[in-house]
């Protein structure tokens, strides 16, 4: 199929932090941060996705109106998204069907988050068929849990080192030290990496990713108004929604088992190799076209796995692409050049808007002490607990 | 002395004579469940709403494995002081998928290398004043177990 283009006129962001406030005033100033990016005023906005917040009451679950209660009701037509650390592509990509169906020429994404302390808790109560919930009780299984799990599979399987591990922190703490809206802005060496208190084995407490306040948004626009109203706007042509296929042979968080393939054989495509597969396959292009990309760091060796979930190398081959300086900035294909979650935290919802805002800063040439030289197509993954993944395909 | 029951009766019988955890399986694609399934089968070129509760295998490989090192929110019960544990995630030949649970406690994490023989035990949770809760864990094949 030929590809299908929004437009991606603005984007802003509020910095990352731990700042306390109402998610609804980040969402606010990303937002306003983002129509002025693209010069155009709230009210020109017809429709708004705002990614949901679940630790924010109400307000947080419908997240898009309370943003656009905030900004002064205009009549615009509003819904809000959730999928976890999905949640920010679930809307960028009903901004953009709206878009395509021609419903409307213009949309506002938006997501925000204000976080607790410590690690992320489920729904309170006695919830005692929610697995969410019982892997807490029966298990004490973290998320730090689950991304050691992979960690220390991929040390079994492939040979990988703590030292690979700690390299793409510094990495990343290279990468991110200056952008003016990542929450860590430090260097660190190896050896403070190795340093630092071991949380779940082989993951030390530098290589896991911290719980941030912060707002991302974009506005999108159809390709005539975009026209219009830029020069050679960077467009987004192609997002990947996709679920696991049955049977999924890898543990997710926050299941206790994986599908059985004793009566169904498993895909030849698992899961986390799909989720680019779909994006790529609506944009035209493959993995070898890609430029720059913008993956989902949980934890520093989870970076190494999209390497090869996103077709960056073959299984097995990440440290190798790690330790050649392939993905860091001055190599063949820059990955989180932001700083990624390593210099970020999360902030749900906000995150896969944030990677969009990232990729559009390095296709304009305005990613300031952090360029990606000549990119031309970017690539987001991420993917959100319950079967939520989450890719964008940027170009200019 | 206290009673010993389940964690959570319906996937663990506490009392058995060996520890088996309960999943499902589908009367008509045999695919088997863990967590059992209550209504209908997942695969999605069945779906058939039969399904049969079935103890799964009680040994198995180790997939990979972690530990905890800080106390995990509610509604985890933790002792006082929190004592750390490990986790595995273990393959069952038969049934073709990965289980977690966590690693009984007299096993250290310098004891564990992916790929090696894994046995279900049971061992007490948590505990109030007249109860033992009791969970599966795993174990190295080799190792006496707990059954605490």
């Amino acid at each position: 199929m030929s590809a299908k283009h929004v437009a991606v006129l603005g984007v802003g962001m509020h910095p990352w932090g731990k700042w306390g406030k109402n998610f609804v005033e980040y969402g606010v100033a990303a937002a306003r941060a983002a129509l002025k990016d693209a010069g155009i005023s709230w009210t020109d906005v017809q429709f708004v996705a705002g990614g949901e917040t679940i630790r924010n009451g109400y307000p947080g679950f419908i997240a898009g109106a309370s943003v656009a209660q905030a900004l002064g009701w205009s009549g615009a037509q509003v819904t809000s998204c959730y999928g976890a650390c999905a949640a920010g592509s679930q809307a960028i990509s009903v901004a953009r069907a709206h878009i395509l169906a021609g419903n409307c020429d213009v949309a506002l994404v938006v997501g925000a988050d204000t976080t607790p302390k410590g690690f992320f808790a489920p729904q309170a109560g006695e919830r005692g068929t929610d697995p969410d919930w019982l892997r807490f009780r029966l298990l004490g299984a973290t998320n730090p849990v689950y991304f050691a799990l992979y960690a220390r599979r991929r040390m079994a399987l492939y040979g990988a080192t703590d030292r690979d591990f700690a390299k793409i922190k510094v990495k990343n703490a290279r990468h991110g030290i200056e952008n003016p809206n990542a929450r860590y802005r430090k260097l660190v060496t190896e050896e403070e990496v190795l340093a630092s208190p071991m949380v779940s084995d082989p993951l030390r407490l530098l290589e896991i990713c911290a719980t941030s306040d912060g707002g991302a948004a974009l506005v999108l626009t159809s390709m005539d108004f975009a026209r219009k109203h830029a020069t050679n706007p960077v467009t987004i042509s192609g997002i990947s929604t996709v679920t696991p296929r049955y049977p999924s042979t890898v543990i997710e968080m926050p299941n206790f088992a994986t599908d059985s393939a004793a009566s169904v054989p498993a895909p030849p495509v698992a899961f986390r190799d799909s989720i680019t597969v779909a994006a790529y396959e609506q944009a035209g292009i493959g993995p070898e076209d890609v430029n720059v990309a913008e993956v989902y760091d949980l934890s520093s060796a989870l970076e190494l796995d999209w390497y090869e979930n996103i077709g960056l190398c073959p299984p097995g081959e990440a440290e190798k692409l790690l330790n050649d300086g392939v993905t860091t900035i001055g190599g063949r294909v820059p990955v989180n050049p932001s700083g990624g979650l390593s210099c970020f935290g999360e902030a749900i919802p906000a995150q896969a808007i944030a990677q969009v805002c990232e990729l559009t800063w390095q296709l304009r040439g305005q990613a300031e002490g952090r360029q990606v030289a000549n990119a031309k197509v970017g690539v987001t993954v991420n993917q959100g607990l319950f079967g939520h993944g989450s890719s964008v395909v940027v170009q200019r | 002395m206290k009673t010993r029951v389940s964690a959570l009766e319906s996937w663990f019988d506490a009392n058995a004579e060996r520890p088996r955890l309960i999943g499902s399986r589908c009367r008509s694609c045999r695919s088997y469940f863990f967590p059992k399934e209550a209504f209908a089968c997942r695969n999605p070129a069945c779906g058939a709403a039969e399904l049969e509760d079935v103890p799964l295998s009680a040994t198995g490989t180790l997939w990979s494995f972690t530990d905890n090192h800080y106390r995990p929110p509610a509604p985890y019960m933790s002792p006082e002081p929190f004592v750390p544990y490990a986790i595995a995630a273990v393959e069952l030949a038969d049934e073709k998928m990965v289980v977690l649970g966590q690693v009984a406690q007299d096993v250290a994490i310098g004891d564990l290398a992916v790929g090696m023989r894994m046995k279900l035990v049971a061992e007490t949770l948590y505990s109030d004043d007249a109860k033992d809760y009791v969970v599966w864990k795993w174990a190295p094949a080799g190792s006496q177990g707990s059954r605490a």
